[in-house]
């Protein structure tokens, strides 16, 4: 329902978002391993005055077994407040859940209590192949116009993965959004330059790619995903495609520069062919084109093949497998998950092209297997990474994709969620009080701050 | 209603529109910040001040060509039951526009024509017209539905009529649209060069119920009007 005042959330710009009260609250999406039980909400809690601070606190089941949640996001967010399609007064309340696996499409209303979300909506799976094309939904975006969520492929399992929209108020499946797709054919994030009527999309692979684990056939072959894809927002046309080269294997996640009015911004490469390297890479504009180019690369850690998964053990290294990242509302720290070599790194990106190395923490890691300060050894490594509105405050997760958390973690990685403080001297270390276990064979995903996040909001205002 | 409470009640309304961000100061606001000018902050309202116009008057012009053939006590019921209908919408349906954050002057006036019609702008100032008072060959209902009923008599004075009707709705148009003008940039400049935007997060009260509100209550007001 509309009220009267806009939604305390919403911030015009992403610097005004940065004096937002600390989240108390975190949804963290849980995923089950043992294929009898269904996936869950899970919400953590974030107050350190509390007594339940770091217990997960509440849970929400979902109705059918199989979906693999993953990534999910708000029906609203700050975009709310732009000039060109103004709506303040709904309210930051319902959290769309997709099953990257299932189709299937959650809507969770976390009020009046926002420790017991219930499910008011299930869109099944049919009525999303219906309406749109497409299957195996991934980020999900509140736009001003619309909420977006981009999907991995067709129905079949094949591709093109790309985008749908869902109407801003019932939810429904509207369709497709692409006019014109030109080359683009694999989907996985997306991003928008809301004040430059630009989007930009990254490359996974098909849900036949990826389903039944990572393919080292096609990874050598180099055919998971290795582009960007620049697309007129306004007028849902692609634009230009931007090959990072067949080497730069799998280009996941999209943190474009939080500031409107600036046109650049990071996405992070899962895998190099030629070295087991990561890097990260900007794009940006110049005049009209969009360019792309390398600004941070992470070499393989050497380690002994009886360290290694079989995946790995003939090439006596471990790749530091960057699957996440996270840009704070400054657009200063660019936080860095390395999924491979246990580490989460933080770099200082003020100037885009030259990013410096401001801060690193260990924990797990495929041949480290470095400790966390409060519980002990852990298994995974820093996978989903999320920043506090005010950039003091880090959460991360340990789990990639089910199938693919096997082929590097066989032991079977043990799900944990871990925050990081941030200091006034800008030191960033783990809080030894905060370890959530995620245990018999469950395992958290991405998660959501109460209020919104670094990632959840696109502005309109500088 | 006397001449001058019709006259002021239309530049009433036209500051009521002017106000409303929906209706385009907010978005001069975001093209001043985002190229750094408050000279981009006024200029942004040319094309809005003129989508708005359009709107209007189109709007007026469609009530002018209905007047000969339904008379004016009808026009005016008709404008009124509207109205309601139209608030009851706005206050149940959501509508966004959709337009980039990239625009030009053409992309600016047509935005701010969609917004105006799509929020009965024109609607809303029809009742306050209808009751400008206007000599002997004027809008109210001794006007030209009148002479237009005595017959091949009628043609002359009718002709008046209609010349001295446009130019009353001329004026009451631009009236109007000065005032909306007038109102959009003296908000928008106070908010881009001393308030900030961060007023909008408690100061940007839902002005689309008050809106809706707003259209049903002029048009019951108006319907109350003619009963009397």
């Amino acid at each position: 329902m509309a009220s009267w005042t806009p939604d305390p959330t919403f911030y015009p710009s992403p610097r005004m978002a940065m004096s937002a009260p600390a989240e108390k609250l975190g949804y963290v999406a849980i995923l089950d391993t043992t294929g009898v039980r269904p996936d869950a909400l899970g919400v953590v809690d974030l107050d350190p005055s509390s007594a339940t601070y770091s217990k997960l606190v509440g849970r929400v089941d979902m109705p059918n077994v199989g979906d693999e949640l993953h990534h999910f996001g708000w029906n609203a967010c700050s975009s709310a407040l732009c000039p060109n399609a103004p709506h303040p007064h709904v309210e930051r309340r319902y959290l769309i859940v997709p099953g990257i696996r299932s189709s299937r499409l959650h809507i969770v209303d976390t009020k009046p209590d926002p420790r017991q979300p219930r499910i008011v909506k299930v869109i099944e799976p049919e009525t999303v192949f219906q309406r749109s094309g497409y299957s195996r939904l991934h980020t999900v975006h509140c736009g001003p116009d619309g909420i977006y969520v981009s999907a991995l492929g067709a129905a079949d399992g094949g591709g093109p993965g790309g985008i749908l929209v869902l109407d801003h108020d019932s939810f429904e499946v509207l369709g497709r959004w692409e006019l014109d797709r030109g080359s683009q054919n694999l989907a996985y994030d997306f991003a928008w330059h809301l004040g430059q009527d630009i989007q930009i999309t990254s490359e996974w692979g098909t849900p036949d790619m990826i389903e039944d684990g990572l393919v080292p056939e096609l990874l050598l072959g180099g055919k998971y995903g290795h582009c960007l894809h620049v697309w007129d927002l306004r007028r849902r046309r692609h634009l230009q495609a931007l090959d990072l080269g067949a080497e730069q294997q799998m280009v996941l996640e999209l943190r474009q520069a939080r500031d409107p009015a600036k046109a650049y911004g990071f996405v992070g490469v899962v895998v190099s062919l030629a070295d087991l390297s990561a890097s990260i890479w900007l794009w940006h504009r110049e005049g009209d084109q969009w360019q792309v180019r390398k600004v941070i690369e992470i070499p393989a850690e050497p380690a002994e093949p009886d360290q290694l998964p079989p995946l790995l053990k003939g090439f006596k290294a471990v790749p530091p497998l960057v699957t996440d990242i996270n840009l704070s509302l400054d657009d200063r720290d660019l936080y860095v998950s390395c999924w491979g070599t246990g580490e989460l790194r933080r770099y200082d990106v003020s100037n885009p092209f030259e990013p410096r190395l401001t801060g690193s923490i260990r924990i797990g890691g495929i041949a480290a297997r470095a400790p966390h300060p409060g519980a002990g050894p852990v298994n995974g490594g820093p996978q989903m990474v999320e920043v506090s509105r005010d950039g003091r405050r880090i959460y991360f997760t340990n789990s990639l994709y089910r199938v693919w958390d096997g082929q590097f973690y066989p032991d079977g990685i043990r799900g944990w969620m871990v925050k990081a403080e941030v200091d006034d001297a800008g030191e960033m270390r783990l809080d030894p009080d905060f370890f959530v276990p995620f245990d018999d064979g469950y395992r958290p995903h991405q998660i959501r701050l109460e209020g919104g996040d670094c990632s959840s909001d696109t502005f309109c205002y500088p | 209603m006397s001449g001058f409470w019709a006259w002021a009640g239309l530049a009433g309304l036209g500051a009521f529109h002017g106000v409303n961000p929906a209706m385009g100061w907010l978005f001069a606001v975001a093209i001043g910040l985002q190229r750094r000018s408050r000279a981009a902050v006024l200029w942004a309202l040319v094309p809005i001040g003129l989508g708005h116009g359009i709107a209007v008057a189109l709007t007026i012009s469609a009530a002018l060509l209905l007047r000969p053939l339904v008379g004016l006590d009808v026009l005016k019921v008709l404008a009124a039951s509207a109205l309601i209908v139209f608030g009851l919408w706005r206050l149940t349906a959501s509508h966004r526009g959709r337009a980039g954050m990239q625009v030009g002057f053409l992309d600016l006036v047509f935005w701010s024509f969609l917004m105006a019609t799509a929020h009965g702008a024109g609607l809303m100032v029809l009742p306050v017209l209808l009751e400008l008072p206007s000599g002997e060959a004027g809008l109210d209902s001794h006007g030209i539905d009148a002479h237009a009923a005595h017959g091949p008599h009628a043609a002359d004075p009718a002709g008046m009529g209609v010349s001295e009707a446009g130019w009353h709705a001329l004026a009451a148009l631009g009236i109007h649209s000065a005032a909306m003008v007038a109102v959009s940039a003296a908000v928008a400049v106070a908010v881009y060069s001393w308030i900030g935007l961060a007023f909008l997060r408690r100061g940007w009260i839902n002005l689309d119920r008050l809106w809706a509100l707003a259209l049903i209550g002029i048009g019951g007001l108006s319907l109350i009007v003619q009963a009397l």
